[in-house]
């Protein structure tokens, strides 16, 4: 097993209280030293206390500003405070933490892995519009980062320290910027990524959202959200309102 | 044209224009908000004093009634505004979103400082 004191996970939860205790004992228990940083984006639940009793350390946004946010924030923590990798997961409870070291190895060679459920495992099979956003997604990107990759959404990757410091500074707030943007700007930043298969399990709490108004939506939204990321001047990177 | 429309037209002209430097001068308007405004409202009163201007300006750019300038250029002044706002309430969300990213480190180094892992309720100001 490699290293873990120098990893640390993020989970960002937005009215998480049913899973986060859970996943928080999950991580501690099967990847021990180390470090884990709750973020609890704005949430209106019982989050926050669930998640520092379960033992992690928790940062509290003061209001509901999405996964981009937190996870500049489990960058800058990772960053002030020491850590060399940064590994996001979800804290419904479907990422199963035991793939982590998987990633930190690979996490020797590229720097970004991400773990995406491979055709025919995990509960949850997309349809209409919303499989094909995540196929164009996934086809756009393979493209823009020279690799192959069949889930370009997932929320389960692990960023090495070249790219968390490309991170800190950059990455994307707005809505699907998290995962879509964040490739683009790793590609055009040099970062090489790779992605592993590993098994989704069913969300320990919460629905995931299969409406087709909804599905349409996320559609649009993702090809919106693609476009203006390969539009975007990579001159503007590290403009950011905090520089 | 009548005498009376002529000096309505100055009047509302003056007025608008009035308001503009009033609120400025107060310091309730910040030039870069108002430099639009400013720019709309001298063209209203020349406009208004100097009804040729307007149709000598619409025959140079071939408009055939010389109104249509007038509303063109209005509707042109609105939506410069209307954009120069939204990127503007951009930027302040963007600065927002730092300035709560950083609020919730600083609250976790005190936490940690403090040693009492208590909740954050004891920090925030009843959120």
């Amino acid at each position: 097993m490699p290293d873990l004191t120098d990893t640390l996970i993020v989970l960002p939860s937005f009215n998480e209280e049913g899973s986060v205790a859970e996943v928080v004992r999950e991580v501690f228990e099967k990847l021990p030293g180390v470090g884990c940083l709750v973020v609890d984006d704005g949430s209106r639940d019982d989050t926050f206390s669930r998640a520092t009793a379960a033992g992690a350390l928790v940062a509290q946004l003061p209001f509901n500003l999405g996964v981009g946010a937190a996870m500049r924030l489990g960058f800058r923590y990772a960053i002030e405070n020491g850590y060399s990798n940064v590994v996001q997961i979800d804290a419904d409870g479907q990422h199963d933490p035991a793939s982590v070291p998987e990633m930190l190895v690979q996490l020797a060679d590229v720097d970004i892995v991400i773990a995406a459920r491979f055709a025919g495992v995990g509960e949850y099979e997309a349809r209409g519009p919303r499989r094909w956003a995540m196929r164009m997604l996934a086809r756009t990107l393979s493209r823009v980062t020279g690799t192959r990759l069949t889930d370009a959404t997932s929320g389960f990757r692990a960023s090495g320290p070249r790219a968390v410091a490309v991170f800190v500074n950059n990455y994307p707030a707005e809505y699907l910027g998290d995962t879509v943007e964040s490739l683009v700007i790793a590609s055009r930043s040099q970062l090489s990524v790779r992605q592993i298969p590993t098994a989704m399990r069913a969300r320990a709490a919460g629905v995931p959202s299969q409406n087709p108004i909804r599905s349409a939506t996320y559609l649009g939204r993702a090809m919106i959200a693609l476009s203006f990321a390969l539009m975007r001047p990579k001159s503007s990177y590290g403009m950011d309102a905090d520089q | 044209m009548t005498i009376t429309a002529y000096i309505f037209g100055i009047v509302s002209a003056l007025l608008s224009l009035w308001l503009v430097i009033e609120l400025l001068r107060r310091g309730r308007l910040r030039e870069r908000h108002a430099v639009w405004w400013l720019g709309a409202g001298i063209f209203a009163v020349i406009a208004g004093i100097f009804p040729e201007t307007v149709v000598w300006t619409a025959g140079l750019l071939g408009i055939e009634v010389p109104i249509n300038l007038v509303f063109f250029v209005s509707l042109a002044v609105l939506v410069i505004v209307c954009l120069q706002h939204s990127a503007e309430l951009t930027l302040l969300e963007a600065r927002t979103r730092v300035l709560a990213e950083r609020i919730a480190l600083l609250e976790l180094r005190e936490r940690q400082n403090s040693g009492t892992g208590g909740s954050a309720d004891d920090l925030t100001l009843g959120s």
